[in-house]
């Protein structure tokens, strides 16, 4: 077997192509499996028998909340990674991660408020659940603005960096506050260790969602990678190449 | 089956408004975000464009 050498793509005008054949692979999936995960949750999955079909926002909730997190702990480890061997394409991946997981954090908190006012009363509690996802929510923002607050890219991507490291503390407090604290959020709907609680069309229809979650992020991320390498090397000559302006 | 006709798929069983809030506001967000880096991209290219351009008259 062929072994691939990782670094030869650590360059951004190797990774560039690269990137711009794997977008469509990723997009595509993300489509299709969206449909399917639609289908089922909209279609196949039974009306739950407390919640009434207000329960289908799960579909779209946990993969955003659940991506709100792979987001976050993706872009602190290319940050982490870009700092450390102080590569260019590393801290570039960082950056491009951000603005979807802040969007995907947004989602999520969207999503809970619209699902917590019919079964709750409620659109919103300072429970730990809930400010804990809202302070990520700030984390990704001041990521974002404090790296276009810094003219100087490479001391921006350095500075946005650490805040990143330092706010993966907020991880574990996310995801465990429904243990630490009473919170009025409800436990983990599916653990690694339990047998799920749920119907399957409903865990399958939420699997399938979170699976197409993953794709559109992975696709839209590197599609900005693509335009922040741009954006950055614009006066090289690949760049300008690539923009058709050679 | 869990829907009787089209109108009954919409009213969701009365949560109609979360439930398609909740959906739409996805499907908003994320065209919003697929047009703001196509947006960009063909910023760029204009802006590198006319600074090639410029070079060109100056040399």
């Amino acid at each position: 077997m062929k072994s691939i050498n990782w670094f030869h793509y650590a360059a951004p005008q190797r990774f560039y192509p690269l990137a711009g054949r794997l977008v469509p692979w990723f997009g595509t999936l993300a489509v299709v499996l969206t449909a399917i995960g639609l289908y089922i949750g909209l279609w196949v999955a039974p009306t739950d028998a407390q919640q009434g079909e207000a329960y289908r926002i799960i579909f779209v909730h946990v993969p955003t909340a659940w991506m709100s997190m792979v987001v976050y702990l993706a872009m602190a480890a290319w940050a982490a990674i870009g700092l450390v061997f102080n590569s260019r394409l590393s801290s570039m991946m960082a950056t491009a991660l951000a603005p979807t997981g802040a969007l995907m954090t947004f989602l999520a908190l969207w999503t809970g408020a619209l699902w917590g006012k019919p079964t709750w009363g409620t659109w919103w509690v300072w429970d730990a659940r809930l400010t804990s996802e809202l302070v990520l929510l700030f984390l990704y923002i001041g990521f974002m603005a404090l790296h276009s607050a810094i003219d100087d890219t490479r001391r921006a991507d350095r500075a946005a960096g650490l805040l990143a490291i330092v706010g993966v503390v907020n991880l574990p407090i996310i995801y465990f506050s429904v243990q630490w604290w009473n919170t009025l959020h409800q436990g983990a709907s599916v653990t690694f260790t339990e047998a799920p609680s749920m119907a399957t069309p409903m865990l399958m229809g939420m699997l399938v969602m979170a699976l197409a979650c993953w794709m559109y992020c992975i696709a839209v991320a590197l599609a900005r990678v693509r335009l922040i390498m741009l954006e950055r090397e614009r006066h090289t000559v690949w760049a300008r190449q690539a923009l058709g302006t050679a | 089956m869990n829907w009787i006709n089209f109108g009954d798929f919409l009213e969701m069983g009365g949560y109609g408004l979360y439930v398609w809030g909740s959906l739409g506001m996805c499907a908003a967000t994320v065209v919003a975000e697929l047009m703001v880096i196509r947006f960009r991209r063909r910023l760029l290219a204009q802006e590198a464009g006319d600074e090639r351009a410029t070079e060109e008259h100056t040399a």
